[in-house]
């Protein structure tokens, strides 16, 4: 089981600020991921398109798409930030 | 290093006592005060709800001000961003260096601050009269931060 997380724009979107999914065994980065996710369906889709500038940390650490995503981790999706 | 995380607001006198209190080794401490403004890209703004991520929050900014320790002369950081709902006037964030001299000073809090704006996992709502929005990110905060990355020492 991994732990996903959604942030601003993207949980108020998807409607869901965290969850626990077990990832299918040829889901083993964040680029693959981010494929299974927008399987989804249309939101999805719209949300994590190519070219959408969505962010995503690994166990809280910005992480690039061929990042690994392993059993147990905590992986969040989020736009790009704006504090300050 | 100091980071914090929090809604109430905070005063910079007692944060800056703090930050140089006994140590006679301090001769500069730079700060920079984020506020909320009345106006973003021409439309008023009534209210912002900062949202963040906790725990990663604080990891970020720890790396941020370790980062800016190892590239200055520096003595102690601080770094205090505020979450929920402000108000224009309010207070956002106060980012705070010691250290001997003034150019180290200055030079880190702008990193700190630069490397925030892109890196700390925060983000702004802001209410307007014709509703509320997420705030876009500014493709001159991305540039601000890449210009550190190219003079790695300074």
């Amino acid at each position: 089981m991994v732990t996903l997380l959604y942030f601003s724009r993207l949980r108020e979107s998807f409607g869901l600020a965290s969850e626990q999914v077990e990832l299918p065994a040829d889901v083993t980065d964040v680029r693959l991921l981010t494929e299974w996710l927008r399987q989804r369906g249309s939101i999805w889709q719209e949300e994590l398109a190519p070219g959408k500038p969505v962010r995503v940390a690994v166990n809280q650490d910005m992480a690039s798409p061929d990042a690994a995503v392993r059993d147990k981790d905590e992986i969040a999706f989020f736009p790009p930030v704006t504090g300050g | 290093m100091t980071v914090r995380v929090q809604t109430e607001d905070f005063d910079i006198g007692a944060e800056i006592l703090k930050l140089r209190q006994g140590n006679a080794g301090i001769g500069a401490i730079a700060s920079f005060v984020g506020l909320v403004r009345d106006l973003n890209e021409n439309t008023a703004v009534t209210e912002m709800v900062l949202e963040h991520y906790p725990g990663m929050t604080e990891k970020a900014l720890a790396e941020i001000a370790e980062e800016a320790k190892r590239r200055w002369n520096l003595i102690n950081a601080l770094v205090i961003h505020r979450v929920g709902p402000l108000r224009p006037t309010d207070q956002i964030v106060l980012v705070a260096t010691s250290c001997a001299h003034r150019h180290d000073a200055f030079a880190a809090c702008e990193f700190i601050m630069d490397y925030l704006k892109t890196r700390a996992p925060f983000w702004k709502k802001e209410q307007t009269a014709k509703g509320a929005h997420w705030v876009d990110a500014r493709e001159s905060d991305e540039t601000a931060t890449q210009r550190w990355m190219q003079h790695q020492t300074n």
